[in-house]
């Protein structure tokens, strides 16, 4: 039995502007969350190693529960409580922006954490051998050392977030894929958008995955 | 700030409590609900598991065959397809477009397409660990068995695989934990999980609160007894002489 499949709705420019407007948040959703998840989680993977238990242990429990828990209903709890920490409704969009950077930020804390262990103990006491402070050493040889170690991974990690931002169709935000779906709904064909947009992320994603190999490849040379 | 938990003793449509919280005669309270949204989280991250771990271990084995060249392609081909396609849109593809495509699908229930779905999207990472765990065995073994004069069936069924898998089973168990936390994306096809639920609920009773609680706690439950489920797994399947050496290997 042939199917009903039909593509001969798909016009670039009636599918442009909708695509771009949910392809510039996703890539924005991805940038951001990458940048500020590698912020913070650097500064929770730094607390996690200062061997002060007191401040250890709030900081295990928040990475943890991040990690346990499926990032949907992540997005669902902050899009329920930013409005009352704020004090006024934030759109979809910007609460799933908080969102992510609270979530990679526990994510990207752990890869941190697994690179800096990673770095021989000789560099640690070295630098302090040099009178240099824990944040001095940290800055000037842990780190440089631990993230060019870490960029791969980190890497990786960004594909996966770049997936992830779908799941911003739990709160009806406006990404690549709502796009679609829109233009889907307007032209009354939504089953082939989905198809079109399947296409999409899989030529997005792929790209991202081979650049991330070629870097593989070209660390894997410089160690 | 108290949250009212009788919340969970109301029936879902009238909005009567009712006096033992379990609903009877046709009666669904919330409690009723959430545990029935549990059942089918459980039912789909069960079942794509199983799909994943079927598939999975057939395409990583496909990976390794030696002079099959155009199988392992096809096998790089199949985790690169999976693995590039959100999750969420390939539901949308096997609930949407693929039912659409081949009209016979429509009579499948959604939990079995759901199931399928989140079960080969795993099957790439699983075909991965798979492929790294059977790379990480001494090419000895693969030469003892072909001197045995084990055919090559033969030697991944009875000596590379129950190596392999024995090592891949920490970052399998991660796996497993991930399908369980993948699973809540089937509430975008309206499976009633535990996500759907809480979204549901939520909006209903106005106390999203303990709605959204419950269900977190439950989907951290559920993740915890996966995890020690498969430790369980793991101190039974071991090989004395054999402890997990090679696991840090693998990943």
């Amino acid at each position: 039995m042939p199917g009903t499949l039909d593509l001969d709705f798909f016009r670039w420019d009636v599918v442009a502007p909708f695509v771009a407007k949910g392809l510039g948040y996703s890539v924005w959703l991805t940038i951001v969350a990458t940048l500020g998840g590698i912020c913070f989680g650097t500064v929770l993977a730094l607390v996690r190693l200062l061997g002060k238990p007191a401040l250890e242990r709030p900081v295990a429990i928040y990475v943890n529960i991040m990690r346990s828990v499926p990032l949907v209903m992540v997005l669902l709890w902050f899009f329920l409580i930013i409005p009352f920490v704020t004090g006024r409704p934030v759109g979809a969009e910007m609460s799933a922006i908080v969102t992510f950077v609270a979530f990679e930020a526990a994510y990207f804390s752990e890869i941190v954490r697994a690179g800096i262990q990673a770095i021989a103990r000789g560099q640690f006491n070295a630098g302090f051998a040099l009178g240099m402070t824990y944040g001095q050493n940290m800055r000037f040889v842990v780190l440089p050392q631990a993230f060019r170690n870490m960029l791969p991974v980190f890497l990786t990690q960004v594909v996966i977030l770049f997936q992830d931002t779908s799941l911003v169709y739990a709160i009806g935000a406006y990404d690549l894929l709502k796009g679609f779906e829109t233009v889907g709904k307007n032209v009354g064909r939504p089953v082939e958008a989905y198809l079109l947009a399947a296409v999409v992320y899989f030529l997005v994603c792929m790209a991202l995955s081979t650049a991330v190999r070629l870097v593989q490849k070209r660390v894997q040379i410089i160690r | 700030m108290a949250l009212d938990w009788s919340v969970f003793c109301k029936e879902t449509t009238t909005g009567d409590l009712i006096a033992d919280c379990f609903g009877s005669r046709g009666d669904q309270t919330y409690l009723n609900w959430i545990l029935s949204a549990w059942s089918w989280t459980l039912t789909v991250s069960l079942g794509a598991l199983l799909v994943a771990l079927i598939v999975g271990v057939a395409v990583g084995t496909l990976r390794t065959l030696p002079d099959r060249p155009w199988l392992a392609s096809l096998g790089a081909a199949w985790v690169e397809l999976f693995r590039d396609i959100p999750l969420l849109v390939q539901i949308f593809l096997w609930y949407f477009v693929i039912p659409d495509a081949f009209p016979l699908l429509k009579k499948c229930s959604p939990a079995l397409l759901v199931i399928v779905a989140i079960g080969l999207f795993t099957s790439a990472r699983i075909a991965e660990q798979v492929r790294a765990g059977i790379r990480s065995l001494s090419r000895g073994q693969r030469h003892a068995a072909l001197a045995l004069g084990l055919t090559t069936a033969q030697t991944y069924r009875h000596v590379l695989l129950p190596m392999a898998l024995r090592i891949i089973i920490p970052p399998l168990t991660s796996e497993a934990m991930n399908v369980v936390k993948n699973s809540s994306v089937a509430f975008a096809v309206s499976i009633t999980e535990l996500t759907f639920f809480a979204r549901q609920a939520g909006e209903e009773t106005a106390a999203p609160i303990q709605m959204y609680l419950a269900a977190t706690v439950l989907y951290g439950l559920t993740a915890f007894g996966v995890n020690r489920l498969m430790h369980v797994i793991e101190r039974r399947a071991r090989i004395p002489g054999f402890g997990s050496a090679g696991a840090a290997a693998v990943h």
